[in-house]
């Protein structure tokens, strides 16, 4: 019979793995990034002629900040906080305000026909516009449209947007489309 | 009567720690996968605007970083206190954003290329002017998918 092997003393591998997890702990970073997601419209082609995209006119709203980060949305000036109710009422155009943008008949997959509307929002900024001012402005369109599109929600299946499914996210999305475009940078301060 | 007393005597068995290794050594691994060690050290103050409507950016590993600011105060001797682009580890020009979003979209595979997204992580009290340099420059090279990451509102 050959000696026994020792065992290894295992008693502090737990007091080894706290000081590894500590440090884990310590080193690690949970933070997620949260933010506004956009997509850029694509570069124009140089070669393309420009052609005038005919929007009709009561189909857009141009929302401006200037350099003192004031806005102006549609013709008349107003604060951030007024902008919401303002793009709200610009998207669904309750009444059929012939001034407000007109609506045309999808045929959405999975709901069937349903009026959606052709705004669309044009935001333009000053090269002076301090960039909280234009988020605060970004996350109010935003606001808007996720109002409207809860609104869609609970009118048709009952629940919040958030709530629903892949496709009946799918479907609110094309009924409430966010049609904001950024406009080609100019410079708004002329003198 | 003398069941009690015989009980009172008996001592409490002290729970098994043999196992206790094993559950530590658990919560390592998922703090192991889970950490992800900061990579560039960042050269610039961001202090991230407040917007309630914010989406998570999906997935991390597909996107790069933008950071523009003013400098951290160490280096505004040298570098003044206007607002700078970073790109991973130090200062650079709108003009180069171009040779980075190219190097960042070959780190990436094939298949995920078109998810690829910039995240802008730009100061509050940054001008428009930059950032709009920037979103031209981030247009030219088609790099269309942005996220401008922001923070909850302090409730």
């Amino acid at each position: 019979m050959g000696k026994k092997t020792p065992e290894i003393n295992s008693s502090s591998t737990a007091d080894m793995a706290f000081l590894l997890l500590c440090f884990f702990m310590m080193t690690t970073t949970m933070d997620q990034d949260k933010g506004l997601q956009r997509r850029l419209p694509p570069m124009p082609d140089p070669n393309q002629k420009v052609e005038d995209q005919k929007v009709n006119r009561r189909n857009i709203i141009v929302v401006k900040i200037n350099s003192a980060d004031r806005l102006l949305a549609g013709s008349e000036p107003m604060h951030v906080s007024q902008l919401k109710d303002k793009i709200k009422e610009f998207l669904s155009n309750p009444a059929d305000d012939p001034n407000l943008p007109e609506k045309a008949e999808i045929e959405i997959e999975g709901y069937g026909p349903c009026m959606v509307s052709k705004g669309v929002i044009s935001l333009q900024n000053d090269r002076g516009t301090s960039y909280q001012a234009y988020i605060a402005v970004q996350n109010e369109l935003v606001k808007a449209v996720n109002e409207l599109r809860d609104e869609f929600a609970i009118a048709n299946y009952g629940k919040l947007y958030m709530k629903l499914d892949e496709d009946q996210q799918e479907i609110v999305r094309k009924a409430v489309p966010q049609n904001i475009s950024e406009a080609e940078p100019k410079d708004v301060s002329k003198k | 009567m003398s069941k009690f007393k015989q009980k009172e005597k008996r001592t409490v068995p002290q729970p098994p720690s043999g196992s206790l290794s094993d559950i530590v050594f658990m919560l390592l691994f998922f703090f192991m996968v889970t950490t992800t060690m900061r990579e560039t050290e960042s050269k610039v103050v961001v202090r991230l605007p407040e917007a309630s409507e914010i989406a998570k950016l999906e997935r991390k590993d597909l996107a790069s970083y933008i950071n523009i600011g003013a400098p951290i105060r160490s280096l505004q001797a040298q570098y003044g206190n206007d607002a700078r682009i970073q790109l991973n580890d130090s200062f650079k020009t709108v003009d180069e954003i171009r040779d980075f979003i190219a190097a960042e979209r070959d780190a990436l595979s094939e298949a995920d290329r078109s998810f690829m997204t910039v995240a802008i992580k730009a100061d509050e009290n940054t001008r428009m002017g930059i950032v709009t340099d920037v979103k031209q420059e981030l247009r030219k090279c088609s790099a269309l998918k942005i996220i401008y990451t922001a923070r909850k509102p302090a409730e």
